[in-house]
This record gives structure tokens, C-alpha cells and sequence, in this order.
């Protein structure tokens, strides 16, 4: 496997100019981000890897990605579904859209359709309050919002990705 | 009419010209080339070139600005608490936005991006910061991408850079995202995030401003308080004061969500009313219904009772502070009749059990408990005295958390089992 430092010298120079040469541990959570910008999820290599970047312990990194929600250690879909559940979505049907949406992918909100593409997570408010039911889909190394949804609009979403991953050639 | 059309046009909201969502009268403006046709970068000009930092913060000072991240501290004193002593300093951009209920921060700098850049930029020239950050919740990720081009574009047109305008002046802007933590709003702990670590609020004093990021005066403010500096700058403070109330001058956005007939964000005067926003603007409520309560802060608000009085209450910080409650960052939740407090409260203790860092005890164990209370309660399974034992948790909590957070997830705890008993009545 390709290391990062191989992957992205580019990325991970614009990174680090971003710092102070003295505090280049404030490259932490860009560099995860960068790590798990492919597969969705962050490889014991990468952590080395980034430790050894900037000096700091493996520790220090795991508990770093620990603290925080966006950091994955394990693999989910292909494409994570975060679906806001919070107040004010709430108060506009986003429980029921939560629930016809894993019903229809027949799994449970926090786990994986079975052909490793989809998973649906319920998550705190995403800053589209007025928008809601709303969802961020992420995947193939971006961040997309989906607003005012319907199971409708959502499923013609799913179709897409399906076709999306279909029509790649696996290498 | 779609939304945007309905939002955009000026008979719907009364500030006809927009002084913070100015893409609704100018289209395109998120362009450099457009926001400079329309007078963009003269304040930041008018600054470098004419005005000594000293003079920025008094103007500043005079206009009343208040913070808008929440607590509506007066900007240009926080401006005047870095000490000169010490260098470099730094400016922080609060554009962490993680308030169930808060979306402007999101508009502002996905429509009207440079006009809050160029905010930024007077702050850092007033406090002379080499260096500025901008710190994005994680899921902004799409909107980072939209600042890192545009600062790109603003380097390329020299407005960035070593010796800006001919001055001996230099600035650096860089976002940074965070990844998924409603408490790295809170200053200190957004430091410690940018700083590389778990984002866990800092024991004060010292404060930001006296040792901040990497231990150096830091200058941390809101988005939409950056947004107000250009016209403020451009126009003058007695302009500025021509809005809004005396102890509460200038323009708010207001966030209307929840049960609403138009929800989104509308740019008012301070002092507008409730009912003004409400009803006149959001539609009321879909159905007709009543309304029951108001949340002005988002999840972490007291809870108005809705009434006459109420609803005809100015939303400044003054008049809001009389109804018990706060107006804070203005996201304005609406509930109606048909919200039950034990549901209610389920959603708030959800979230704050889930944002609580972890610090410190009473908040981590306390969201803990009394989500699990306000669970049961809501699914029916209930004991007689749970809203009893309720507050009698929110009642221990209180006063002995390290940050705001743990006090946040009691307000709505307590003024729920106070202004709605009946909600409870098992
Ligand atoms: C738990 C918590 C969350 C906060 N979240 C935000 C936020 O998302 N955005 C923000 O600007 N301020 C937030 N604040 C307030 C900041 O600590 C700080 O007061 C503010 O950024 C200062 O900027 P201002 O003076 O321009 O309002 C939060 C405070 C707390 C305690
Ligand atoms: S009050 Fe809560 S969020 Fe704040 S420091 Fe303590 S545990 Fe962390
Ligand atoms: S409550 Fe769902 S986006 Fe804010």
C-alpha cells in the first residue's frame, strides 16, 4: 500500500504550511481527514505514518480520532448517509423519513447494507434547520448535502450510486 | 413562489436593502469581480491605507457591536483586551455553527463569502494578526472549499499577502476543519482543536485574548459579528446605530425553524418582535394551529411560554432577558401545540448526553442521567416521580460545570418542569 507522504506530497505541503513549523501537530486532523479521504477510514499505517510526520505518539493521534465523530477506524459503506435527527428536523418528519430510509435499505440506523455500499447514521443537527429532512452524504472523497427530502428523492439518489458504483470496473 | 424567490423578495423583509445576506439584492456576489463592483474591500482599503488599527477599534467600540456568536459581548472591547506586549497575535473565525437551530453562519459564507472575509481581514488588521484561521464544523467541508478558492482568488488579486496595499501590512488567511463536535464551538475548546487535540474547554483565566492559540493574545469571533465590520467600517458607527435599539444597535440574523410555515433566515433590526418574525415573515404556523413555545437560542434556550406579551417581546438581549430566556446566536425554534415537553426534552438530553466532552463530571454523567430519564418518559415508560427526579438532577448540575455546555442542557430541563407541569403529570 502506498503511504501518504507517496499519495499526496502536494496536499500534505499545503498542509503544513498552514501551521507554524513549531506547532505542526495542528496538522492532526487535516492529515486523517486526508487519510480517510478514499476508503472513508483511517488505516493503523496512516496513524504511524501521520505520528511520525509530526512527531507525536501514536496515542496521541488514536485519541485524537477517538474524541471526534468524523473519524472512522472501521470500515462502513461506501457512501455514509448521515441523517439529521435533531430538533428542528425533527419537528418536520426527519424521524419518519430516518425510518422509511433504513426500512427500505432493510437495515438498521448505525449499520451497512450487505453489498458494503450504504450506511445510515442519525446524527446532531447539520446547520439546514429550515431545510430538514435533510442528509449529508459522504463518499468517494466528498461532502454533499441532500435537503428537504423525501423517500422519494432519496431513492432516486440511492439508484444513482448504485449505478455509479456498478459501472466501475473493479480493479 | 419558490422559498429562495420568497426570501428574496424586499417586501418580505423589512430591511429592504440587506446589510449581511446582500446576495439577495446582488446577484453573483459570491464573485470577487461582482462584490468588488458593489463597493466590496473599501472598508478593508479605507483601513490599511487611512486609518491606524487603534482607529478601527474605536469605531468599532462606538457602533455597539455585539458579539453574535451567542453571547453578544461588546466586539470592540474584546478587540482592546490583546495585549501589546505580546506577539504574534491571532485571529480565530468561530465558523463552527453546531447549534441545533443556528443556519447563517452556513449562508453567509456559502453566498456572501467575501464580504465576510474581508470582516475577518479588518479584524485581524485592527489587532495587526499576521495570521488568521477560519475553524469549520467538519461537515462544512463543502463550504472550506468554497473559502480556499476564494482566498486563492483574493492572493491572486494582491488583497492577501506581504505588504498589503502598499502598506507594511502582510496577512495570511487558512481554514481548518474541525470533525464532529458541538463543543469545540465554545472558545477554548476550539483552541485546543485547532491546536491538534481533543477539544475539551480550557480551565480560565488566562483567557483567548491574553493566551490563546499556541499561548499567544488570540482574537476569536463569531462569522456573522465579521460580517457586520465591512459596512460598519465603510458607512460608520451613527450609520450603524441608525438600526436596531440603544443597548442593542444594528442588524441580527434571525434563524425561524421548527413549526413554521417559512422557515429560514431573515435578516431584521434588532427589537423586531417575536410575533414580527413569526407570524408577519415565517407565515405562522402550519395549520393554523397555536403556538405554544419559543426556543430564541436553539437547543440550549430557556423556553418562553407563548403569550401576547411574548409574542409582542422586541428580540434584542435586553427585552429577551426579561422573558427569562436569551437571545443568543437567534435561532428562533418554534413549537406548537401538538409538542409534548417530554418529547422535547428526549431531543435536547440526546444531544447534549452526546456532546458532552467529557470533562468533567457533573455534565458528563449529568446529561447522562437525565437523558435516561427524559427517555423513559417519553416512550411511556415513566415512574411517578421521574420529573421530580428530573430536576432534582438539573438542580445538582448547576453552577458546578467547567464550561457553559453542562449549563446549556439544563435550561430547557428546568423552565419545561416549570411553565409546562401538565406535560408532566404522569
Ligand atoms: C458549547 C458552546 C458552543 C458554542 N458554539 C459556538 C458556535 O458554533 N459559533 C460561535 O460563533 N460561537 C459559539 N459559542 C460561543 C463562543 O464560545 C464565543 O463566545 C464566540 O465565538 C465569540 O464570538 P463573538 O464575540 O463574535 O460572538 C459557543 C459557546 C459554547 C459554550
Ligand atoms: S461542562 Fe460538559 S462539555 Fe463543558 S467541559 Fe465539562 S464535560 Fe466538557
Ligand atoms: S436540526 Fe436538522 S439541520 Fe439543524
Amino acid at each position: 500500500m502506498n503511504t501518504l507522504a507517496e499519495k499526496y506530497p502536494q496536499d500534505i505541503k499545503r498542509i503544513l504550511a498552514k501551521y507554524p513549523p513549531e506547532q505542526k501537530r495542528s496538522a492532526i486532523m487535516p492529515l486523517l481527514f486526508l487519510a480517510q479521504r478514499e476508503t472513508g477510514q483511517v488505516s493503523p499505517e496512516a496513524v504511524q505514518e501521520i505520528a511520525s510526520m509530526l512527531a507525536v505518539s501514536t496515542t496521541e493521534i488514536t485519541s485524537v480520532m477517538g474524541f471526534y465523530t468524523l473519524f472512522h477506524d472501521h470500515p462502513g459503506g461506501r457512501y455514509r448517509l448521515q441523517v439529521c435527527h435533531d430538533l428542528s428536523c425533527a419537528l418536520n418528519g426527519a424521524e419518519t423519513f430516518l425510518e422509511q430510509l433504513c426500512r427500505h435499505l432493510g437495515i438498521e440506523e448505525g449499520q451497512t447494507t450487505s453489498d458494503g455500499l450504504f450506511t445510515i447514521e442519525a446524527v446532531p443537527c447539520l446547520a439546514a434547520c429550515d431545510k430538514g429532512p435533510v442528509f449529508q452524504l459522504q463518499g468517494d472523497g466528498e461532502i454533499v448535502y441532500y435537503e428537504k427530502q423525501t423517500l422519494e428523492s432519496a431513492k432516486a439518489l440511492l439508484e444513482t450510486l448504485r449505478q455509479r458504483a456498478a459501472g466501475e470496473v473493479t480493479p | 413562489m419558490s422559498d429562495m424567490a420568497m426570501l428574496n423578495s424586499g417586501a418580505e423583509n423589512p430591511v429592504d436593502e440587506m446589510v449581511l445576506l446582500r446576495h439577495r439584492n446582488i446577484p453573483d456576489i459570491d464573485q470577487l469581480s461582482v462584490y468588488l463592483s458593489n463597493g466590496g474591500f473599501a472598508a478593508f482599503e479605507k483601513a490599511v491605507r487611512e486609518w491606524a488599527p487603534a482607529k478601527v477599534t474605536e469605531e468599532v467600540k462606538a457602533s455597539g457591536l455585539r458579539g453574535r456568536g451567542g453571547a453578544g459581548f461588546p466586539t470592540g472591547m474584546k478587540w482592546s483586551f490583546l495585549p501589546d506586549k505580546i506577539w504574534p497575535h491571532y485571529v480565530v473565525a468561530n465558523a463552527d455553527e453546531s447549534e441545533p437551530g443556528t443556519f447563517k453562519d452556513r449562508e453567509i459564507m456559502e453566498k456572501n463569502p467575501y464580504q465576510f472575509l474581508e470582516g475577518l481581514m479588518i479584524a485581524a488588521y485592527a489587532v495587526q494578526a499576521g495570521t488568521a484561521y477560519i475553524y469549520l464544523r467538519g461537515e462544512f467541508w463543502p463550504v472550506a472549499q468554497k473559502l480556499d478558492a476564494c482566498i486563492a482568488e483574493l492572493e491572486r488579486a494582491g488583497l492577501l499577502g506581504s505588504n498589503l496595499l502598499g502598506s507594511s501590512y502582510s496577512l495570511r488567511l487558512y481554514t481548518h476543519l474541525g470533525a464532529g463536535a458541538y463543543v469545540c464551538g465554545e472558545e477554548s475548546a476550539l483552541l485546543e482543536s485547532l491546536e491538534g487535540k481533543m477539544g475539551q474547554p480550557r480551565l480560565r483565566p488566562p483567557f483567548p485574548a491574553v493566551a490563546g492559540l499556541y499561548n499567544k493574545p488570540t482574537l476569536i469571533n463569531n462569522v456573522e459579528t465579521l460580517t457586520n465590520l465591512p459596512p460598519i467600517i465603510k458607512n460608520g458607527a451613527a450609520w450603524y446605530r441608525g438600526f436596531g435599539t440603544e443597548k442593542s444597535p444594528g442588524v441580527k440574523i434571525f434563524s425561524l425553524s421548527g413549526r413554521v410555515k417559512r422557515p429560514g433566515n431573515y435578516e431584521l433590526p434588532l427589537g423586531a418582535t417575536f410575533r414580527h418574525l413569526i407570524y408577519d415573515l415565517g407565515g405562522g404556523i402550519p395549520g393554523g394551529r397555536p403556538i405554544k413555545a419559543i426556543m430564541p437560542a436553539g437547543a440550549s434556550s430557556s423556553l418562553i411560554k407563548a403569550s401576547d406579551v411574548a409574542l409582542d417581546t422586541a428580540m434584542d438581549y435586553e427585552a429577551v432577558a426579561t422573558l427569562g430566556s436569551t437571545l443568543g446566536s437567534a435561532s428562533v425554534i418554534v413549537l406548537d401545540d401538538t409538542v409534548n415537553m417530554k418529547w422535547l426534552l428526549q431531543k435536547t438530553l440526546a444531544f447534549f448526553r452526546h456532546e458532552s466532552c467529557g470533562k468533567c463530571t457533573p455534565c458528563r454523567e449529568g446529561t447522562y442521567w437525565m437523558s435516561l430519564i427524559a427517555d423513559r418518559m417519553a416512550s411511556g415508560k415513566g415512574r411517578s416521580d421521574d420529573a421530580a427526579l428530573l430536576g432534582s438532577v438539573a438542580g445538582q448540575i448547576k453552577g458546578k460545570c467547567l464550561c457553559p455546555l453542562g449549563e446549556f442542557s439544563l435550561t430547557a430541563v428546568q423552565t419545561a418542569l416549570s411553565l409546562f407541569p401538565e406535560d408532566f403529570a404522569a
